[in-house]
This record gives structure tokens, C-alpha cells and sequence, in this order.
């Protein structure tokens, strides 16, 4: 399990520079600039995005941490989100949220006034062929 | 060279609903017994072109879509702009039956997905004696909510972003991108507070729990295919459905979610012709 998750902050430390390169993202956030949580598993990540652009990718734990809103998965959660072809109830976060398996907390008007922003960033680590 | 042209013609049928005029937009391809097909919550009849120019279709049935009112180019009835939209198990029985009357369409097979999936199970418990047959897709009786339909319609959130970003999962992976991102587009071109008002009957006023046992599938054939990938209404959503009502069928679509007419065609058609053919029945195939 300790392996897994490992593997899968891995993964998710790789966004920022995958974010900050892709060019139709930037585009879809240029609007946006928020800071939000994001939980793989147990360990907690403070993204902090200004203009679209991840200025910086904070892993926790942490000591009182502001945040906007946040999304915490268990580490299955994820595991089955990146997987290169998801299988269904692990393929968009909103299902895994209505499945248990993920929770969607905070000030949600950043994410649903950017929600193509935040499925593509969060799906980031999926190999190409499946990505939202 | 000839242009490619869709054997696709549309017009516009005049029909007073809830009182009140109405100009609705349909289209319609082929020859045979009348399809009508519904379109699903916040989008319109463009769904189905994928359907409309199959000739494995079009050559057996008459299929006609029509835009529900406030949806695609059916004009939003007069003095619009000062109420709040929202459909209801009445008003959309009411659009349904007034349209294949005005059309004089002689005991039409109805297909509706998704809210279209969900009224053709009230045509089947009111209405079956006056269809050949009803097909849902994405069809449950009741599914649980997966997040606020406040979103949808607010000045500070776009509503063409928020409506098209939520429904984008619900489709599956597997299904290519370029019909993906077309039935996403038609999310993107609905009114204002549409989507959300559909929703109003999908999720308030058109539960109809503890009254699907009242359908009688001898009167009325009744086919439900659900996509594996629709997490809104699952397999699970549309089986539990189809246990309550003796003589309902149940087709779970592979690799397809929530808009498998328009998300991905060519598998849709594996799942649908066999049920088109079951319903033409053996003295009409070739």
C-alpha cells in the first residue's frame, strides 16, 4: 500500500510542470487564480494557481493551511482515475465523489466556474489515451 | 461534384401547449413506422443525426425529433424572459402527445434518453396503448443527485461552461473525441436556466418510484439499454428499475455512457439496430 501511494504522489507531483506546459489549459485558466487542496490519500498537496499557471505545489502535512476549496481522494481513487482507459465510477471526479471515494469541499465557485480546468488538471497524470 | 447533403428535413409545427402557442422545431428521415426520439436535459434533437442517416434505420422507420420548448430552435413561448423554466411529468407528457398528434403519427415507437429515458416509463404506466413500443436509454424510475443544480444558472459561473464541464464525465472514455466534444457543444448552445429547469422534472417532479409496477409490457413493449460509463443513471439505476416491471428488458452498453447516440455512434448502433428490428417484428424484415 505504502508503495502504491508512493507511486501515486509520484504522479501527482509531475502536474505543475505538465500544467504549466499545456497550452489549451492555460488557455481554459487564464481567468483563474485560486488556491485550492488536493488529497491523494493521506497526504495533502496546496496547489496555489494564479492567471491558470501553478505558481506553486506545497505537499503537506500542514499547520493551519487557507485554502478555497478542496479535493481529497483515497488513494484507490486516484489509482483508478489515472489508469490509462478508467473504468466506469473511476473515470471523472464527480463520480468518484458520488461513489464515496472522493470529497468535493469548501468555496466550490473557483471549481464549478472552471470545471473543465480542474478535470483536465487532475486527470493530468493519466497516460494520453484516456485523458478527459 | 454532388454535394453531400443529410437526408435530414426539418421544419417547424405550430401546437398549443399548457394553453399556450408554441412554435416547435423537428426534423424527420426516412419511411416507415414512426421513431420519435427524445433528446436529453438542456440539449436538442441534433443528437440523433447519427441515427437519422443510418439506412439500416431510416429504411424501416419514419424517425422524427422534435426540440423540446426553450431547446434548440423551438422558440421559448411568449413572455419567456419574466418566468423560470421548468419542466414537469405533465408538461413533458403533454409535449410529447401533442406533437405525435399534430403529426398524425399513427402508434409511434418512442426512444427518449436520459429525461427522455425517464418520461417514456410515464408514457408506459398513462399512455402505452398508444405506442407500438418505448425504448429509454439512460432510463431509471429515480437516481440519486451528484452534485447542485444552483450551479447551472447563476451570473457569476458561465452557464454554456458549467452545464457542458459537468456532463463531459458522464460519457465514456472509450468514446472518440470528436462526437464527445460535438455533444458537448450542444451543451454549450442552451438558454439560460434550461438545463437546470429539465432537471427540475429529472430530479423533483418526476420521480416515479413505487409506480413503474403498474406497466404492462403486453401492451406496450419496453426496452431499457443503459451505458456502463453513466454514473448519473447507472446499470444498477436501470436494473432496479426493470425489476419492478414483468416483461421489461435490460441492455447494459459496453464502453458507452450517458449519450450513446451522440457520444458514440457506431457502438450505439450495435445495441439499437437488434431492438429497431425486434420491434419492426418478422413479417417486416426483408
Amino acid at each position: 500500500m505504502a508503495e502504491i501511494l508512493a507511486s501515486l504522489l509520484e504522479r501527482f507531483e509531475a502536474v505543475p510542470a505538465l500544467a504549466n506546459s499545456d497550452a489549451w489549459l492555460q488557455r481554459r485558466g487564464r481567468f483563474l487564480s485560486t488556491v485550492c487542496l488536493v488529497g491523494i490519500g493521506t497526504v495533502p498537496f496546496r496547489l496555489s494557481i494564479e492567471h491558470g499557471r501553478i505558481a506553486r505545489c506545497e505537499r503537506g502535512p500542514f499547520v493551519m493551511p487557507s485554502w478555497a476549496f478542496a479535493i481529497r481522494g483515497e488513494a484507490e481513487a486516484w489509482q483508478g482515475h489515472w489508469e490509462p482507459m478508467p473504468a466506469p465510477h473511476y473515470h471523472d471526479i464527480f463520480a468518484l465523489s458520488k461513489r464515496g471515494l472522493l470529497r468535493i469541499e469548501g468555496d466550490l465557485h473557483p471549481l464549478m466556474a472552471n470545471v473543465f480546468y480542474f478535470k483536465t488538471l487532475l486527470a493530468l497524470p493519466r497516460p494520453p489515451v484516456g485523458r478527459a | 461534384m454532388a454535394a453531400r447533403i443529410d437526408p435530414i428535413v426539418g421544419r417547424y409545427v405550430h401546437a398549443s401547449l399548457g394553453g399556450r402557442p408554441h412554435r416547435i422545431y423537428f426534423e424527420e428521415a426516412g419511411q416507415g413506422i414512426p421513431l420519435v426520439c427524445l433528446h436529453t436535459a438542456g440539449a436538442d434533437g441534433r443528437q440523433f443525426r447519427h441515427l437519422m442517416t443510418d439506412p439500416a434505420v431510416t429504411d424501416h422507420f419514419r424517425v422524427l425529433t422534435f426540440d423540446m420548448p426553450w431547446h434548440g430552435k423551438s422558440t421559448p413561448p411568449d413572455g419567456w424572459e419574466r418566468e423560470e423554466y421548468r419542466l414537469t411529468t405533465q408538461s413533458y407528457t403533454e409535449a410529447i402527445r401533442t406533437f405525435c398528434a399534430a403529426l398524425e403519427l399513427e402508434k409511434p415507437v418512442v426512444l427518449g434518453c436520459s429525461i427522455g429515458g425517464r418520461i417514456v416509463l410515464n408514457l408506459a404506466i398513462a399512455h402505452a396503448a398508444e405506442f407500438r413500443a418505448l425504448i429509454g436509454l439512460e432510463s431509471a424510475e429515480f437516481q440519486e443527485s451528484w452534485y447542485d443544480t444552483e450551479w447551472l444558472h447563476r451570473p457569476d459561473v458561465h452557464g454554456s461552461e458549467v452545464c457542458a464541464g459537468l456532463v463531459s464525465g458522464l460519457m465514456a472514455p472509450q468514446s472518440p473525441a470528436v462526437p464527445r466534444w460535438e455533444t458537448l457543444w450542444m451543451y454549450m448552445q442552451g438558454g439560460p436556466g434550461v438545463f437546470k429547469g429539465d432537471l427540475y422534472f429529472y430530479r423533483v417532479d418526476g420521480d416515479l418510484r413505487g409506480r413503474v409496477g403498474r406497466i404492462d409490457t403486453r401492451v406496450c413493449p419496453l426496452y431499457l439499454l443503459t451505458g456502463e460509463y453513466d454514473y448519473s443513471c447507472t446499470p444498477e439505476d436501470t436494473e432496479r428499475t426493470a425489476a419492478q416491471i414483468p416483461g421489461a428488458e435490460v441492455v447494459v452498453m459496453k464502453e458507452v455512457g450517458h449519450f450513446p447516440m451522440s457520444e458514440n455512434p457506431a457502438q450505439f448502433r450495435r445495441y439499437i439496430i437488434p431492438v429497431l428490428e425486434r420491434i419492426r417484428g418478422p413479417k417486416e424484415r426483408p
